[in-house]
């Protein structure tokens, strides 16, 4: 055996209390200073694989076989009290959301320190000061008194870091990362993947880097291994996934995300009516000013995209827009006419003509509705026909969002995060709008599924002359659909203009950041922005 | 054994089952009891025997009949009162969570200061004052009861209020029954059933406790609590007659308890296994 094979998994078996396969036969080898990417989509059992390198089931599954080989011992033999040992201290784990993964009680720095200590590998004191060279390492302002700050008073992309931090305070041989940029803004993703990479080859570790996003893992990985529904699909060095798969499911995988350079919206949709139209608008949250002076206006048949990071103020626009949330000051036109801000106010007929449709479907349909419910309410609700009616309807819709007709009895848990978006979209055609918000409709689905979500998107606006305002924070998304983009920051529209023009000769110094920040489907690419910005620092 | 998709304990099913036996005896008590609600057929507290199963009570009325009887009347009334402590306090705390604003303050407020009164002073007032009929009975508990239901229920709607199907249902122009009853009401049954248990057995309890006390429901009826006074004598001379009627109210309520704990142990594991650790 190589000798330097640190973490050696196999025929991994993880099984639900139902009895149902989650994770089936699953090898996987890890050398020292490695870096190993595990993609796929939800479902896939990347992150039950990751959990189960140390040895732990999540609530309600167990695994049911195979060895786990951390530096010679199958710690999958070894009882509770023997595999805390190893936990934290030889393998440690980077979670998704550091904002959860926190105790928000307890400062960074005693969270930090609190494993070695644990472990009795370091006094307190010792375990301070390698936690300060961490913060240094990991870039974080002011790192001799980063550590006395509680979790609430940085930011995700410092306390991601932190946690980081926490993972390498034992220096442990093996890292997993779990989607650990996933949550980040893009802008903030970039610089947590540039210092995840340097730490990982200062200190030589190897690492599981899980993920759903081929870019990102292309920027780190030696090898990438792709799952499927708990079983292994292929394994290879990134190069080789990227540009010779040998399995078709890859094969997809890679051109999903490499779609977005060649497809673009097509301008023969949109008609010279214009359907909405907002001039200086200003919102506030109490006194806090959300949206300062945005115009905007939108075409028939048109899709205008609002991007923007978290906080800058596009899913507020999304609820002016709606009625929900009531501005300050500034003038919206609808068709020509104008509009009530107040929901209250506008009539049944305004209510209809505008819909929406929701970030995540699991929440904006009701558990307790059958999906003809949901669907058939707002027909029965705006135009007032009886049940025959409706249910033709009903059935009109489904063929449209392309959902088999006997979908119609079934309730949402039955359904995937991508059928439940398609009812969600279906709701939203019920009522015949003329414009339809959609606040980042493909953001919570599996990259193939979103993939559908939009195409269908595009086909729906041709057939009905459609007119889309995008809320998104993802470029990919708005690349393929919108015609007409505005780029957000501060409550400000930064940029508004074609989107071609946009992504080609980006002019404000904001839109350049967020451009050059999509990781792109090279290996090289985060090399090539770091060697960049060190001569542009020299 | 499974009840609703899920494995029933031992517990939740000795529970079950002695509910189920009062329930029966509660519905067709005129047609089973061995004799008439009122009949004197022994004499004062005489023994258990073949003809008179727990003896007879302080005026030589068969005790079986009599428990049977006041089992039909206490558990009658003690649903009674929480089936309409359920409706006023579901309706106003969900419509104070839905609709927020004053309506909330005013119904909040309104509770604060019913609660600050201890509800047995409070009930001992009303009922002094009205008169203790079954009626006003059923009223005072049940309104002062439903504060604690709407407590509950505006907590359960707070949270489901801001789900964005509830949003999409406003969005779409839904009035406030639409949202209260369509899409609210159905994800917040699981804890209201089992909130309806525990109440049943407060109210129970408290029913007996009222009788117990002469205030509760007046004689000629028998029910529980009043015959735990009306025989409490008979302990003195080293007879069993008020253990019995205090045995079935401790009976009934354990068998709820047991089932409410059954069904809340399943809403707060839906995945039903521990971590592996």
């Amino acid at each position: 055996m190589d000798e330097n094979i640190i973490l050696s998994i196999k025929g991994l078996r993880l099984e639900s209390v139902a009895g149902n396969v989650i994770v089936d036969n699953v090898d996987l080898q890890l050398r020292k200073g490695e870096v190993l990417g595990l993609i796929g989509e939800s479902g896939a059992g990347k992150s039950t694989i990751g959990l189960s390198s140390m040895c732990y089931a999540r609530a309600g599954l167990h695994i049911a076989g195979g060895t786990i080989t951390l530096g010679g011992t199958n710690i999958a033999a070894l009882d509770a009290e023997g595999r805390r040992a190893v936990r934290g201290k030889r393998i440690a784990y980077i979670a998704q959301s550091a904002a959860a993964a926190f105790n928000p009680a307890h400062s960074l720095m005693d969270q930090v320190c609190e494993a070695p200590v644990l472990h009795k590998l370091m006094t307190r004191a010792e375990a301070e000061t390698w936690a300060c060279e961490l913060f240094v390492a990991l870039d974080l302002p002011d790192p001799l008194n980063f550590g006395a700050r509680h979790p609430h008073q940085v930011s995700g992309g410092q306390l991601q870091r932190a946690m980081a931090a926490m993972a390498m305070s034992c220096r442990p041989d093996v890292l997993v990362l779990d989607e650990p940029t996933t949550a980040l803004d893009v802008t903030t993703q970039i610089e947590v993947l540039i210092l995840l990479k340097s730490l990982i080859r200062q200190y030589q570790t190897a690492a599981l880097y899980i993920t759903h996003d081929l870019a990102v893992v292309a920027q780190v990985a030696d090898r990438i291994k792709v799952l499927r529904h708990g079983k292994e699909v292929e394994e290879g060095l990134t190069e080789q996934i990227l540009h010779r798969a040998s399995q078709d499911y890859t094969a997809r995988l890679v051109a999903v995300r490499g779609a977005a350079a060649s497809e673009r919206a097509v301008a023969s949709t949109v008609k010279p009516q214009t359907v909405l139209s907002i001039t200086d608008c200003h919102a506030y949250y109490g006194d806090f000013h959300v949206v300062r002076g945005v115009s905007l206006d939108v075409k028939r048949g048109e899709t205008v995209a609002v991007v923007g990071e978290s906080g800058s103020g596009k899913s507020t626009l999304a609820r002016i827009i709606t009625g929900l949330l009531t501005p300050r000051s500034g003038e919206i036109l609808f068709q020509g006419k104008a509009l009530p801000p107040a929901l209250g106010a506008r009539s049944k007929e305004l209510k209809r003509t505008i819909q929406l449709v929701y970030q995540i479907p699991d929440v904006a349909i009701n558990p307790r509705q059958s999906v003809q419910g949901i669907v058939g309410r707002p027909v029965e609700f705006y135009f007032g026909v009886g049940r025959a009616e409706v249910l033709a309807r009903a059935k009109e819709l489904m063929a449209l969002v392309e959902l088999p007709l006997e979908f119609l009895d079934r309730r949402p848990g039955q359904l995937s995060g991508g059928q439940k978006q398609r009812v969600c979209i279906a709701r939203a055609l019920a009522a015949k709008p003329d414009l339809i918000i959609l606040d980042e409709p493909t953001s919570a689905l599996d990259p193939l599924v979103a993939e559908e979500i939009l195409t269908l998107l595009r086909k729906l606006q041709r057939e009905l002359g459609l007119s889309y305002v995008l809320i998104t924070h993802d470029l990919d998304v708005v690349h393929r659909i919108a015609h007409r983009t505005a780029v957000m920051l501060q409550g400000q529209f930064v940029a508004f203009d074609e989107t071609d023009k946009i992504f080609d000769q980006p002019e404000h110094p904001y839109t350049q950041k967020l451009i050059t920040a999509v990781p792109e489907m090279r290996v090289d690419w985060l090399d090539e922005v770091m060697a960049k910005r060190q001569t542009a620092a020299a | 054994m499974k009840l609703f998709g899920h494995k029933l304990t031992a517990s939740a099913a000795f529970g079950l089952a002695v509910i189920a036996i009062f329930i029966f005896v509660s519905l067709f008590t005129p047609w089973i009891a061995p004799y008439s609600e009122s009949a004197n057929v022994a004499g004062t507290w005489d023994e258990p025997s073949a003809k008179l199963l727990f003896g007879a009570d302080q005026i030589g009325r068969d005790m079986l009949t009599r428990i049977m009887y006041g089992s039909r009347m206490t558990i009658g009334v003690a649903l009674a009162i929480t089936t309409l402590s359920f409706i006023i306090g579901i309706l106003t705390g969900l419509v104070s969570a839905v609709v927020g604003g004053w309506v909330d303050v005013f119904f909040t407020r309104l509770v604060d200061v019913m609660l600050s009164i201890p509800s047995l002073i409070f009930a001992l007032i009303i009922l002094g004052v009205f008169g203790s009929s079954i009626p006003v009975l059923i009223m005072t508990i049940a309104v002062l009861d439903s504060t604690r239901v709407f407590r509950l229920s505006r907590a359960l709607g707070m949270n489901l209020t801001v789900m964005e199907y509830v949003e999409a249902a406003r969005l779409r122009g839904e009035g406030l029954w639409w949202v209260i009853t369509r899409e609210i009401l159905p994800n917040a049954w699981a804890p209201l059933v089992s909130e309806f248990g525990l109440r049943f057995c407060f109210n129970f309890l408290f029913i007996a406790g009222l009788s117990f006390l002469g205030l509760g429901i007046q004689p000629p009826y028998a029910d529980l609590g009043g015959m735990v006074r009306e025989n409490a004598a008979a302990i003195n001379f080293g007879m069993m007659a008020p253990i019995y009627p205090a045995t079935a109210i401790a009976l009934l309520t354990v068998s709820v308890n047991l089932v409410v704990d059954w069904m809340l142990s399943i809403d707060a594991r839906p995945s039903g296994a521990q971590a592996e650790l």
